[in-house]
This record gives C-alpha cells, sequence and structure tokens, in this order.
C-alpha cells in the first residue's frame, strides 16, 4: 500500500479545529484543542483512555455542540450543521463499536448508505460485495449476528461508496484479530490514495502509524504534541507511561 | 355445517378487523420503539370524530375518512411525537408505558366531555348492501374489512422490507445517532413513524366501529376494542406483521367458535362477563407463552437518580411527625362539609389509597416493575372486608392481604420471566380481567355491598375521626414497613434486580424468587388498602375499582414520585379531591401531569430545576456539547436526574 507524502505546509487543510471547548454537563472534557488535518493525508489521533477523542470526533461530527471554538471543513465552518447535513456535504464518521444497525440485514444496512444521496442500492451492493466477498454470502443476515470483523467491513463499506471528503474513524481496530485489523487499514490507505482525508483515532499506536503520515497526541482534553508518524511513535511511549 | 361455515366466516371478519388493530400496534413498536397504549384511544377518537363528521353533519363518508386518515390523523400524531415522544429515547423500560398510558386517559377525558356517554351513537356501513355466499349473507362492508387489512398486510410488508424510506424507519429505532451519520434526519423518522402508526390507529377504529353497527360505539368500549389486537401483536412479537395477521384471524375465529359452542352451556350470567373478558384473557396466554427474556449484559443502561433514603430515626419521627398533625387535622376538619361531603372520611380515603401507592413505590419504585393491576387487589380486599365474618372484622383484612398476596404470586410466576413491557402488560390484561370478569359481576359487588366500620377488639371505629385516625396509624405502619424493607438486605435486592438483572442473576441470586416475594407483599398491601378504604364509608361498589381508575392512580403516583412516602400520599390526596370533586377532569389531569413531568423522570418530588419542567417544543436549553448526555445520543437529551452509559 502507498500512500502519498505530502508536507503539511503546503497543502490547504480538509479540516481544522480552532480553539475547540466541549463539556459533558458541568464537567468540560475538551479544553482549546486546535488541529490541523492536510488534506489527502492519514492523520492519527493518538491518546490514552479518557484523553477525549472520541469527544472531538463527536463533535466534529455534529452530534455535540462546542461550548467555544469552531470546526471547518475545507473553507466552512461547520459547527452549526447537523449530523445529516454533515454527512450529506462529504463527512463520513464511523462511530466506535460497529457503525452499523443490528436489527438490520447486511442488504437493508446498504441500503441505509444511499441517503447519502445519488447513490442506487445495486451500485452499493456491487461495490460492496466487489471489495468484501464475504459480505455477499451474507447478504440476507441480521447485521448483528456477523462476526466482529464482518460487522466492521460493513460499517466501513459506508466509507468506501458514499465518497466522503473527510472520513472520522473510531477506534477501527477494537476487538478485531490482527489479520482482519490489516485487511481494514489496507483499505483506509486505498481510500487516502484516492484523495480523501483520513482522521482516526486509536489507542494502539503501531496499528495507526503504520498507515498515518501526520499524528498528534491527546491528553486530558489537549493536544500535547503534533508532528510525523515516527516522533509521534517515540513520544506516545513517554505519555501512555506517565498518564 | 352451514352454521360452521357462517361462524368461521363471521371470525374472519372479526379476525380481520384485529389485524388493522395489531397491525397498527406493531407499525408503531417498528418505528418506534414504544408499545402504544394509546392506540386504542386514538382510533376511539378517530372512529367518533368520523361519526361526528358523517352522522352530525352529513359529510360524504369517503370525504369523512380522508379528511381523518390523511388529515387529522398525520397531525395528532406528528404533535404527539414532538412534544411527547422525541425525548423518550433511551430512557427507562417504564417511562413510554407512562406515557402512553397518559396519552390514553388524556384522550379517554376529552371524548367524554365532547361525546357525553349518555347519547347513542350509531352508524351505517360506508358500502351498504349484501350478497349470498354458499347460502350465507354477506355485506360488502365486511368484504372491505378483510381487504383492507389483507392490503395493509402486504403494504406494510413491502414498506419495510422493499423500500428505503421503510428500512430507515426501522433503522431509527436501532440507532438514530448512526442514521443521522448516514445522511438521514432521525428526528423526520420517528415523525414518520407515529404518522404512520397514528392513521393505522385510526383506520383500526373507524372499521371496528362500522363493525358495531347493532350496539353502537361507546368510549370504553372502543377503547378496549383494539386490546383484542394486542393479542395478536404480542403473538408476532411485536415486529412480524404476516404472523400477527394470521394470529389476529385465529383469535377472530376462537372467539367465535367460543361465543356460539361454548357460551350456550354455561349459565346466562356468566355470559356476557366472559365475552368482555376474552380479550384480555388471549393478552395473558399470548404473553405466558412468549419465550422468556435473555438477561443482557451488555446494553444502554439507564439509572434514574433516587431520592436520599432516611435513616430508621427519621422514618419514625417522620411517622410520628405525621400522625400529629393527623389528629390536628381530625380535629380541624371534624366538622367541615364541601358541598356534601364529609372532608374527614375524605382524609380516611385518602389514607387508604395513600397505602396503595405505598404498594407502587415497593414494587415500581424500588423493583421497577410496573403494575396496572393494583386496583384490582384493593377491589378485591375490599371485597373480602365485606363478606368475611360478616363485614368489617380484622379477619377480614387478613382474608384481604392472604388471599391476595396468593393471587399476586400467581399472576407474577408466569409473567415474571418477561421483559418491563410485557409485564406490564399482563397486569393491565389482569387488571381489565378482573374488573370485567368479576367486579362488574352482579354478584360479586351488585349495588354495592355493606361492610361497616372495623370492629377491633374492645375499640369502636364509630365515628368519622376515630376511623380517620385508625388509617392514619395504619398508612404510617405501612410507609414504616414500606421504608424498613428498602433498607434491608431484600431492599437492597430489590434496587440490585432493578439496575441489572443480568448482574443480579450472575451474583447467584434468584431473580424468581424476588420478584415474586415483592409482587406478592405489594398485592397484599393493596389488598390491606381496599379493606380498610372499604370501612370509610361502610359500602362499596365496583365503580370504586374502575380499570381506568387504576391507570389514572399510577399515574399520579408517578407524577409526584413512585420513589417517595410523600409522592405516594401525595398521589392519594390528588386522586381522592379530584374524584370526588371533578371526576370529569381525572383523566385530563393526570395524562396532563405526565406530559408536564416528561423530563422529569423523578415526579414533580425529584426536580430540582424549573427549567425542567417546561417540555414546550420551542423552549430550549443553551446548546451546550453533552446536551445530548451520550455519545450515541441524538436527540436523546437525558431526563432530570437521569444519566446514561452507551454500552
Amino acid at each position: 500500500m502507498t500512500v502519498p507524502e505530502m508536507s503539511p505546509a503546503t497543502v490547504p487543510p480538509a479540516l481544522a479545529i480552532r480553539g475547540v471547548r466541549a463539556s459533558y454537563g458541568r464537567i468540560e472534557v475538551l479544553h482549546g484543542v486546535d488541529l490541523t488535518v492536510p488534506a489527502g493525508s492519514v492523520f492519527a489521533l493518538l491518546g490514552p483512555n479518557g484523553a477525549g477523542k472520541s469527544t472531538l470526533l463527536s463533535v466534529i461530527s455534529g452530534q455535540m455542540r462546542p461550548t467555544a471554538g469552531e470546526v471547518v471543513i475545507g473553507d466552512k465552518p461547520v459547527g452549526k450543521l447537523s449530523t445529516q447535513k454533515l454527512a450529506r456535504t462529504g463527512l463520513c464518521s464511523i462511530p466506535e463499536g460497529r457503525g452499523i444497525f443490528p436489527n438490520l440485514t447486511v442488504r437493508e444496512n446498504l441500503r441505509i448508505w444511499t441517503y447519502r444521496g445519488g447513490l442506487s442500492v445495486k451500485a452499493v451492493e456491487e461495490q460492496t460485495y466487489g471489495t468484501f466477498p464475504r459480505l455477499a454470502g451474507r447478504r440476507g443476515q441480521l447485521a448483528g449476528t456477523l462476526s466482529g470483523g464482518e460487522q466492521q467491513m460493513l460499517a466501513i463499506s459506508r466509507a468506501l461508496v458514499t465518497d466522503p471528503k473527510v472520513l472520522l474513524l473510531d477506534e477501527l481496530s477494537m476487538g478485531l484479530a490482527p489479520l482482519i485489523v490489516a485487511e481494514l487499514y489496507e483499505l483506509v490507505g486505498t481510500l487516502a490514495a484516492q484523495g480523501k482525508t483520513v482522521l482516526l483515532v486509536e489507542q494502539f499506536v503501531t496499528t495507526a502509524l503504520l498507515v498515518a503520515t501526520g499524528a498528534a497526541i491527546m491528553v486530558h482534553g489537549k493536544i500535547r504534541q503534533q508532528g510525523t508518524p515516527s516522533d509521534m511513535a517515540t513520544a506516545a511511549h513517554g505519555v501512555y507511561l506517565s498518564s | 355445517m352451514t352454521s360452521f361455515l357462517q361462524y368461521t366466516i363471521f371470525g374472519i371478519i372479526l379476525g380481520a378487523g384485529f389485524a388493522i388493530a395489531a397491525t397498527g400496534l406493531v407499525v408503531t413498536y417498528t418505528t418506534a420503539g414504544v408499545f402504544n397504549f394509546a392506540h386504542g384511544a386514538v382510533g376511539m377518537i378517530a372512529a367518533f370524530s368520523y361519526w361526528e363528521l358523517v352522522a352530525n353533519h352529513h359529510v360524504p363518508a369517503v370525504l369523512a375518512l380522508v379528511i381523518i386518515l390523511l388529515v387529522g390523523a398525520p397531525i395528532a400524531g406528528a404533535l404527539v411525537e414532538r412534544v411527547l415522544m422525541r425525548r423518550l429515547h433511551g430512557a427507562t423500560a417504564e417511562r413510554p408505558i407512562m406515557v402512553t398510558l397518559g396519552l390514553l386517559v388524556i384522550l379517554t377525558g376529552v371524548a367524554t366531555i365532547v361525546w357525553s356517554p349518555k347519547s347513542q351513537y350509531q352508524l351505517n356501513p360506508i358500502v351498504s348492501g349484501s350478497f349470498r355466499l354458499v347460502s350465507i349473507n354477506l355485506q360488502y362492508q365486511q368484504v372491505l374489512t378483510i381487504g383492507i387489512a389483507i392490503a395493509l398486510v402486504i403494504g406494510l410488508r413491502f414498506l419495510f422490507s422493499s423500500t428505503r424510506t421503510g428500512v430507515g424507519l426501522r433503522a431509527v429505532v436501532d440507532d438514530p445517532a448512526l442514521l443521522a451519520m448516514s445522511g438521514a434526519s432521525p428526528d423526520a423518522m420517528s415523525q414518520y413513524g407515529w404518522i404512520l402508526g397514528f392513521v393505522m390507529a385510526a383506520l383500526a377504529g373507524v372499521m371496528l366501529a362500522l363493525t358495531q353497527e347493532q350496539t353502537g360505539i361507546s368510549i370504553v368500549a372502543m377503547t378496549l376494542l383494539v386490546v383484542n389486537g394486542y393479542a395478536a401483536a404480542i403473538v408476532g412479537r411485536l415486529k412480524n406483521i404476516p404472523v400477527t395477521f394470521i394470529a389476529a384471524i385465529v383469535i377472530g375465529l376462537l372467539e367465535d367458535y367460543i361465543i356460539y359452542y361454548l357460551l350456550p352451556h354455561l349459565s346466562q350470567g356468566l355470559n356476557s362477563d366472559i365475552t368482555l373478558a376474552l380479550p384480555m384473557a388471549f393478552l395473558f396466554i399470548a404473553l405466558v407463552m412468549l419465550p422468556s427474556v435473555r438477561l443482557r449484559a451488555v446494553g444502554r443502561l439507564s439509572t434514574v437518580r433516587v431520592p436520599r433514603m432516611p435513616s430508621g430515626k427519621e422514618s419514625v419521627l417522620g411517622g410520628a411527625a405525621f400522625f400529629v398533625l393527623a389528629v390536628i387535622a381530625s380535629v380541624v376538619l371534624s366538622s367541615v362539609v364541601v358541598r356534601g361531603t364529609n372532608l374527614l372520611n375524605l382524609g380516611g380515603e385518602i389514607m387508604a389509597f395513600g397505602i396503595v401507592g405505598l404498594s407502587l413505590v415497593l414494587l415500581t419504585g424500588y423493583s421497577g416493575q410496573v403494575s396496572l393491576c393494583q386496583f384490582s387487589f384493593m377491589g378485591i380486599g375490599a371485597f373480602l372486608m365485606g363478606k368475611v365474618a360478616g363485614g368489617g372484622s380484622l379477619f377480614g383484612l387478613v382474608a384481604a392481604a392472604l388471599v391476595c398476596a396468593v393471587l399476586g404470586a400467581l399472576v407474577a410466576l408466569p409473567t415474571l420471566r418477561l421483559r418491563a413491557l410485557y409485564f406490564a402488560l399482563a397486569t393491565f390484561a389482569f387488571a381489565d380481567a378482573v374488573d370485567q370478569g368479576f367486579f362488574q359481576d352482579s354478584r360479586v359487588f351488585g349495588g354495592g355491598i355493606n361492610v361497616g366500620r372495623i370492629i377491633l377488639p374492645g375499640l369502636s371505629f364509630g365515628g368519622n375521626r376515630s376511623e380517620f385516625l385508625l388509617l392514619s396509624v395504619f398508612f404510617v405502619l405501612v410507609a414504616l414497613l414500606v421504608l424498613t424493607i428498602r433498607r434491608s438486605l431484600f431492599g437492597r435486592r430489590l434496587v440490585a434486580m432493578s439496575d441489572s438483572p443480568a448482574a443480579y442473576a450472575t451474583l447467584g441470586l434468584n431473580l424468581a424468587v424476588t420478584k415474586v416475594a415483592v409482587f406478592a407483599i405489594a398485592a397484599a398491601l393493596a389488598g390491606i388498602a381496599g379493606g380498610l378504604y372499604a370501612t370509610v364509608n361502610g359500602t362499596v361498589g365496583s365503580a370504586d375499582f374502575d380499570f381506568f381508575s387504576g391507570i389514572i392512580f399510577v399515574l399520579f403516583v408517578t407524577v409526584w414520585s413512585i420513589r417517595t412516602v410523600s409522592g405516594a400520599f401525595l398521589a392519594a390526596v390528588t386522586y381522592v379531591m379530584l374524584t370526588t370533586f371533578w371526576s370529569t377532569g381525572l383523566g385530563l389531569v393526570a395524562g396532563a401531569g405526565i406530559i408536564l413531568i416528561g423530563r422529569a423522570a423523578s415526579g414533580i418530588l425529584g426536580i430540582d430545576r424549573l427549567s425542567t419542567l417546561l417540555p414546550l417544543p420551542w423552549v430550549k436549553r443553551a446548546p451546550v456539547a453533552g446536551d445530548s448526555g451520550t455519545l450515541a445520543g441524538i436527540g436523546t437529551a437525558p431526563m432530570e436526574g437521569e444519566t446514561r452509559v452507551a454500552g
């Protein structure tokens, strides 16, 4: 898998987060996050449990409103857009756990992906089954009864077929066998090669940094460090041990 | 043979009507994840609106149908979703039950005001005329009912499996946040779901009303007619439309066969009662035959902030203070008569209903089981109090407690393995069956039975004051008992069971024993309350323990606070005052209360911020991150005092 090398300084950002603060009730969990993700890059957001990574993704995808700061996708501030509008304007967010509807069949899940607009069920099915032949044999099965790997394939098929500009992936590797993880990350690489910007959140550093072109470490609701994947690999050890 | 064929065809026609009602229930459950107890009431309103338009204002039948099904029902459905239901996603199991019950009592309350129950409401078929089929006379109207039922099954099956909107309607129940991330609006989807559900309910109401050609339509009968559909919907597990349809037809046939073949062999008096109790009997059987619920360790967890438990000393002091106040009240109120009613007698009634409220605190507040049949136990207690040892005897009270405890255990045993909604439905069925099949029987209460004042050895309670004080003592004692249970090991087990049945079972504790025990204790308390209630006025009748009143009372306890003794007491005050001075408004106030506390999971007494009382759609709280309370919670603001954990 090849990922085009890009210099963060010259490429315009696909996603910019400026001074974002967010809280659950009275408890603030993001204390002013600044992050710039260059277009076409695979950016890994690392950090220990409870650092606020998933909360940041919720803010970006419009599920939570920040108390301060702004989120800019492309050149448009998107703070006021609802989750579904963001999805229709090219943001694909695959949440932690499995981003599927467990009580719908595989085919019915794929039918939901067509809400993104301009897609036919047939095309969605063809593309998904072409990439993941295993799902073709399970098209009539309830998604909740698939194996963990198959569920994640179904979830990521949404990113595959809806052609998003920005893709948010939360803990893609969680609870999966290494072989499946490798297969999924290969797909992430392919998506990036097609020019999509990927922001992935991972607790497990090595898997994420294998495909990443840039990375940042988040601790206690703030970005602690940002740099190249190799720099972050070294820095991450210190952070994980100290926090 | 001809008669068998005739009964079969009529059974199928009856079943087709039930099928229309049942598929509507399944539609609402599939698209909203809520079992709509008000489904029948919506149908009833639609049927009366149809009567209003056609019979009263001479609007052509087809135009009336269009107005009701394409204008009225959709607007009502959208409104109910927006104001009542949107905030319920992810709430504890009992909340949607209470809210839809609230809607049920509001709608029946409104209907009682608009369409006087005393008048006759006759309807003519939409299509008149008939034809002969193998020597049986069939009306076109009946064929139309069957046709609509079949068309609905095919149409809905197609909608939910082969169209994107149908799949989206199912997806919104699964995961609204993910649906939004996929580009669809979960709010719009929920709204479509409720609109569809209301249209189906209205259709069922009108079609069933048209089958009531001979008797005319009545508010209670129309509301409960849809209950026939409940059993079919349960057989279809609230999701399978074709199975629901077949079950509805089978129930229609069974009901017809029982009425024509079995009932003529039974005594005259029993006939009508059994016919009325049949739908609930089918529902109970359908529930009992459901497979056990699987205990799930993972999933969304809802916890409600529990009010602080008073210590033993505080409880005793509180009880003593309450009694002192009761003594003062007994002096002040002894000769006050308002509109012909002695206030001390009302005080006695309040104490009795307060004890029923306490049984709900124990059962629903602590152990999380929703019971809609506490009034049944109360009525049975009152009946025994009147019949045992010549009436008014202490033995009557003991008998009331024992018989109700055993009956309670018998109701709980077959149903305790069901999940909260089905358990509540089982108590709903039991309550109505007891009301229709027992209380309404002229040989039980008749015109009212004479109980007389309670007789305790060496003491006389002939005066209103002594009676009131005696009931106050009983209330205080039961309150102390309930609080002591809560503080005991058994009480901690109840809360643990309510929090996580799976964790409870994995600790090696027996769910079944605990559930049966608490249900039996609560039933016994309600029985005692009934016995005491019977002695307040000396006479008691079936109207005192009416099925709808039982539901309204549960709603009042929920509105005040189903987790505290004060909540039980205030609910009793509200209930008794309204029944005495403004009985028309009883259901309306209870329903409005439930809607008003829409955001407050712990009832009025659990509210710590006034803003939580504002359920109006245009009153928005500050847009703060975390407003949704959970990472997965689009449009799912948590209830006041409720925290949620995405599992």
